[in-house]
């Protein structure tokens, strides 16, 4: 408390005697969302971890498009199938003086993965490597018991602390107490709900960076945010609304930037039950059978979509209509893919032949407060599906509900609705995490189809994903990984994907950002256009 | 009185209890906090341990007992959201509601008094029309379509104010406060008059209603045949006999003023205890929902008996008895 | 909002009706209509509930019968046409509805939502009221404390924890505004039968030997009708505009029913982009239900309360 006080009255201080030249030095951000904690290990979501990467570094950091980086770490290598061996950087120093070494990292993983508060740990990100040897003060051995390709992938997520700071959790990070990192910002002030500051950290082992100061203001409302930036309260925004992004390009005090993410929009069909209970005969009756289990059903489905119509007037056309699981650029994509083409007349044709010429009645759930417009692709799907004979109630609700009753907790206790649109970004930046996620056979002991809310399951594809999951060659994963998209989401129609987001920044005239696909507003990275 | 008091406080004790019972079990029946927690990735194994680590795995009473047992000593559970106390969260964010809600008041009674007395001595002006139908207005206009006006009006056509947020703010013995710079000032105000418009239309009407009552009682026509200038005898004599049910309504109103904030601080993005409840609607946090709930009990409780005291004080016909709670 | 609706309640309670020389109603409509501005806001109330309840035939096109409604037609400015060649006098608004359509199917639902709510209110309140002051002693202390208690508290706020606890949904906003608003007319009833009660109609009713019942619901309710009316009228606007604040917040309709206040909180989204029309048409007709439905009961509550001088 007595820290809070201290940096809240020299920030004041600072306020007052802050000549306007200095203030060019400082960036104001106004973003859509809030970090819940400074602690970097107590919730690993986009919030928090767009928040650490300021204060934090990592072995191994993501570029814009998510390629890797060296970080801390400034070269690493499989030794052997199992063993991959990390040098670390010397010469870097925390932000309280200490040097760091060897010893950060292991505290650090550890520290990650048995986080006792953390709301959502990286465990899963630190549990592949079962040993970390110490070889000497620079250089780490990290031992899987399977052979694991994704190490250096999952690394990248985990944020580097002092390993001086034993013990504290996220409360002494909050208040700035313990924030050491060895990131380019230290913690300024942090007043929730209001503002959080970044101060330059001079130390910092990487390029400086050009501000001196990044001050972070929550504005949840997208409307505000903007008519903050337009009325020159803050110089940066992320969440741009679709809505808007039109005449901002028109505006010449505004620059926008604008990049795909890795998040795709799809929609799951129950493939599991026979007796769904958001699904109808055309007349309203129960049905006997479920016709979301007959593959042309779910072709049917994918055809009578009109991406093109939900990209340009629901999405303003800052969506890009997808085929499969990642937009292109991306490791381990299909080459055969191609993004649906829109033919109401042959997905009725299709619906006939599995035997539903009159169609089917359908509940389809989503959120209205997760995706960019979601309850409004909702409606615009319900719209398309009731053209070819399904008759879709669109039924939208906020996200604290809508997860309630679309999780899935595996055959015994499957999500409560049987149709619904959820949206998946890959952290890792290659295929295999949705299609463990979402499209592999639910299984507790392998941490796979957690989020399967169709239940969908083909051995077939499991087995691919497998042996992808176990080949550390770059060439032949991505390969395997093509192939499990090719089944699981092209011959199967496991989950039939619509688009992938597009995320926009905007800023004053003058600043320039590489929009990410990880989603994340990087401060520092905001850069003065020469 | 003490006795009053006490009785007092304790049907208020009844009244938090109840409604945290209420509360907390009606929170744990919807949405599911887990869900809302955890990264899209985690695996089965990631997210029991969720649930356990917020000690969602017990039933709900099993729950309850907890939260009893630890707010007796004062802790009223951490937030699933932010991981730490979620009474220290509400605290920290209170000033910023009260500078608010006190901005709206300040303002209320600027505006609306001068109003409702003008139109109170002279009723059949064209003014004074004008005046009453702009309460009309002020009554019926809800309060977030006019955020949004005001917001759209001087921040973004004209760019007169800031559209959102809290400003500058420079401590007062540990406590933020906007109103000592321009910038903080700036952000204020947009906010405060949206929030004191309701206001303002009850004052323009009591202030009004108590000096038509006034102005025909006999010791201001003695004063007026005295011969006193009518800008003293409405000045003197007429405030200060408005002022008591003026006073009272307000005191009262500004238990309103921190509900009602609820409303702007979601529109002007204000970092209030009003945002953080709609906030931790959204996020399930049931402990900040439940200590918010039982915080705000205690301060219209507060409020309440503040304000039956200090009436009491001030007119010695109302004794105080245990009729209003 | 509460020390309104009590020092209504509490003056029309307090006004005694003087002699009637004409029919009771017939000076009653003479002295409403007196007011013009009344007079139109009665009509234009009127004319709102009619087209609130004849939605299905006024309506252009159902903004909920999704055959009707497309995407492609998506935040059209007021006057376009569509591709089908039909024009939206409103525009439309972001999923593709006629605007001018959905704004009277919001209309239903706001008017429905804030008179089903103060009906079922007031004839709680009512009874509670009743039974309180008829009863008295014990009975009428346990339900005054109650009232008492929940209007210590906003009623913006009891709905908001109400809500929160309940989810959305058309039947739990309805609920939650019952629940809000039934103190105000048990207090109202209360007030007016106690001076009732203490009349020697009621004595002499008593010593009579008729039954609580027909004492309670023919003596005492029809004469504390006008009060209640009055409260009922101002406590419906205000309903309406608590639903409307509420489904702002997002803790109130569901966004495939929308009523007016959610029309204006969707149509913010876009309101920045200079499609305006989306927000601003349902605001208008949302402040014009609004203000009607005050001045009618503002006029009500001068005529029912002869104290204060018009």
């Amino acid at each position: 408390m007595y820290m809070r006080k201290t940096l809240a009255y020299a920030a004041a201080v600072a306020a007052i005697s802050l000549a306007p030249v200095v203030q060019a030095q400082t960036l104001t951000i106004g973003l859509g969302t809030e970090p819940t904690s400074i602690d970097p290990h107590f919730h690993n979501l986009g919030p928090n971890n767009q928040i650490a990467q300021h204060f934090f570094s990592r072995l191994i950091e993501q570029d814009h498009k998510q390629n890797l980086l060296p970080g801390l770490a400034t070269s690493w290598k499989p030794l052997n199938e199992l063993t991959w061996e990390f040098k670390l950087r010397k010469g870097v120093k925390f932000h309280d003086g200490s040097d760091f070494d060897a010893d950060d990292v292991i505290f650090s993983m550890h520290r990650a993965g048995n986080h006792p508060n953390a709301r959502s740990s990286f465990g899963l990100y630190t549990k592949a490597a079962s040993t970390i040897k110490k070889i000497d003060s620079h250089t780490l051995h990290f031992i899987s018991k399977k052979p694991y390709p994704l190490m250096a992938v999952d690394l990248s997520n985990v944020h580097i602390v002092s390993a001086n700071e034993k013990d504290k959790w996220e409360g002494d990070y909050n208040n700035g107490s313990s924030a050491f990192g060895t990131g380019p910002y230290k913690v300024g002030k942090w007043v929730k709900g209001e503002v959080l500051e970044m101060v330059r950290y001079d130390g910092y082992h990487g390029d400086k960076p050009h501000w001196e100061k990044i001050i972070i203001k929550p504005i949840k409302s997208a409307p505000s945010r903007l008519a903050a930036l337009l009325a020159g309260d803050v110089d940066f925004i992320d969440q741009v609304p679709t809505v808007d992004i039109a005449r901002l390009k028109t505006n010449d005090k505004v620059q926008l930037s604008q990049g795909v993410s890795n998040r795709v929009i799809y929609l799951h069909m129950d493939q599991f039950r026979d007796n769904p209970e958001f699904v109808k005969t055309h007349d309203g009756k129960p049905v006997t059978k479920n016709p979301f289990k007959d593959v042309r059903v779910r072709k049917a489905v994918n055809m009578a979509i009109n991406r093109t119509a939900i990209v340009e007037r629901v999405m303003e056309g800052v969506a890009i209509p997808a085929g499969q699981l990642l937009p292109e650029g991306f490791f381990g994509r299909s080459a055969n893919l191609p993004v649906p083409k829109y033919d109401p007349a042959g997905a009725k044709k299709l619906l006939a032949e599995a035997g539903y010429p009159n169609g089917f009645q359908v509940t389809l759930h989503g959120p209205n407060d997760r995706y960019i417009n979601d309850a409004k692709i909702v409606e615009a799907i319900a719209q398309m599906l009731t053209r070819i004979g399904i008759k879709t109630t669109p039924d939208t609700m906020p996200k604290s509900v809508f997860f309630k009753h679309g999780k899935n907790r595996g055959p015994a206790k499957p999500p409560k609705w049987n149709f619904l649109l959820v949206g998946w970004g890959s952290g890792t930046g290659e295929p295999s995490s949705p299609l463990r996620s979402l499209l592999g056979t639910y299984s507790k002991p392998k941490g796979w189809g957690s989020s399967n809310r169709g239940l969908h399951s083909d051995p077939e594809m499991d087995k691919v994903l497998d042996e992808a999951l176990a080949t550390v060659d770059d060439n032949k994963r991505a390969a395997l990984l093509a192939k499990a998209t090719e089944i699981g989401v092209g011959r199967n129609q496991g989950i039939i994907t619509l688009h992938y987001q597009v995320n926009t920044w905007a800023g004053k005239k003058g600043l320039t950002y590489k929009a990410r696909t990880d989603e994340r507003t990087t401060g520092f990275l905001v850069t003065p256009s020469k | 009185m003490t006795v009053f008091i006490v009785r007092r406080l304790l049907q208020a004790f009844l009244v938090v209890w109840a409604m945290s019972f209420l509360v907390f079990v009606g929170v744990n029946l919807v949405g599911d906090p887990v869900e809302m927690m955890v990264n899209d990735e985690a695996d089965q194994e990631e997210r029991e341990r969720v649930i356990k680590a917020m000690g969602l795995d017990k039933p709900w009473y099993v729950q309850y007992l907890h939260f009893v047992g630890r707010a007796f000593q004062g802790d009223l559970g951490k937030s699933f959201v932010y991981g730490e106390e979620s009474l220290g969260i509400i605290v920290e964010r209170m000033p910023a509601t009260f500078e608010l809600a006190l901005a709206a008041l300040l303002m209320a009674i600027i505006i609306g008094i001068p109003l409702g007395v003008y139109s109170g001595l002279r009723p059949g002006s064209r003014i004074s029309k004008v005046i009453m139908a702009g309460s009309i207005l002020g009554f019926s206009l809800p309060t977030f379509w006019v955020g949004l006006m005001f917001i759209m009006v001087f921040a973004v056509m004209l760019g007169w104010l800031p559209s959102t947020g809290r400003g500058d703010v420079v401590p007062i013995m540990g406590i933020n406060v906007s109103f000592l710079t321009i910038d903080g000032l700036s952000h204020l105000f947009l906010p405060a008059l949206n929030l004191a418009l309701f206001k303002i239309s009850l004052v323009i009407r009591l202030a009004r209603a108590g000096t038509r009552e006034i102005v025909h009682q006999d010791y201001i026509k003695f004063a007026r045949a005295k011969g006193l200038s009518t800008n003293r005898v409405v000045l003197v004599h007429l405030m200060k006999n408005i002022m008591i049910p003026v006073v009272t309504v307000l005191g009262l109103e500004f238990g309103g003023l921190i509900a009602f904030s609820v409303v702007t601080e979601t529109v002007f993005a204000w970092p209030g205890m009003g945002k953080l409840i709609i906030d931790s609607i959204q996020n399930l946090d049931r402990p900040v929902i439940v200590a918010y709930l039982m915080i705000i009990v205690l301060v219209f409780v507060i409020i309440n008996l503040v304000v039956d005291v200090l009436y009491s004080v001030l007119d010695p016909r109302v004794r105080l008895q245990d009729v209003k709670a | 909002m509460k020390t309104v609706a009590e020092n209504i309640a509490l003056g029309a309670a307090a006004g005694d009706k003087t002699e009637a020389v004409e029919t009771p109603f017939e000076r009653f409509r003479a002295s409403f209509f007196a007011s013009k501005v009344a007079s139109v806001a009665l009509v234009v109330l009127c004319s709102l509930i009619f087209v609130a309840v004849f939605a299905g035939f006024i309506s252009p096109t159902n903004p909920y019968d999704l055959a009707q409604v497309s995407v492609l037609d998506s935040k059209l400015p007021p006057g376009a046409k569509s591709f089908e060649g039909t024009a939206f006098w409103l525009g439309t608004d972001g999923a593709g509805r006629d605007l001018l359509s959905a704004m009277i199917y919001g209309l239903r639902i706001s008017l429905g939502v804030g008179v089903m709510s103060g009906i079922v209110a007031m004839i709680i309140g009512a009874a509670f009221g009743l039974i309180a002051a008829y009863f008295g002693g014990r009975t009428e202390n346990i339900i005054m404390r109650i009232v008492d208690i929940q209007l210590s508290f906003p009623a913006i706020l009891v709905a908001l924890i109400l809500l929160a606890i309940l989810g959305k949904g058309v039947d739990k906003i309805i609920i939650a505004l019952i629940i809000v608003q039934w103190a105000y007319y048990a207090r109202t009833v209360r007030g007016s039968a106690l001076v009732e009660r203490n009349k020697e109609y009621i004595e002499a009713a008593t010593c009579l030997a008729i039954g609580h019942r027909r004492i309670l619901f023919r003596h005492l309710l029809p004469n504390c009708m006008p009060p209640l009316i009055v409260v009922g009228t101002l406590q419906t606007a205000s309903a309406i505009s608590l639903e409307a604040t509420l489904s702002f917040l997002g803790v109130g309709l569901p966004v495939s029913e929308p009523s007016l206040g959610l029309l204006i909180a969707n149509g913010f989204d876009y309101m920045l982009s200079g499609k305006y029309w989306i927000s601003f048409f349902p605001g208008v007709a949302l402040l014009i239900t609004i203000v009607s439905i005050n001045l009618v009961g503002d006029q009500l509550r001068d005529v029912l309360n002869p104290r204060l001088e018009r």
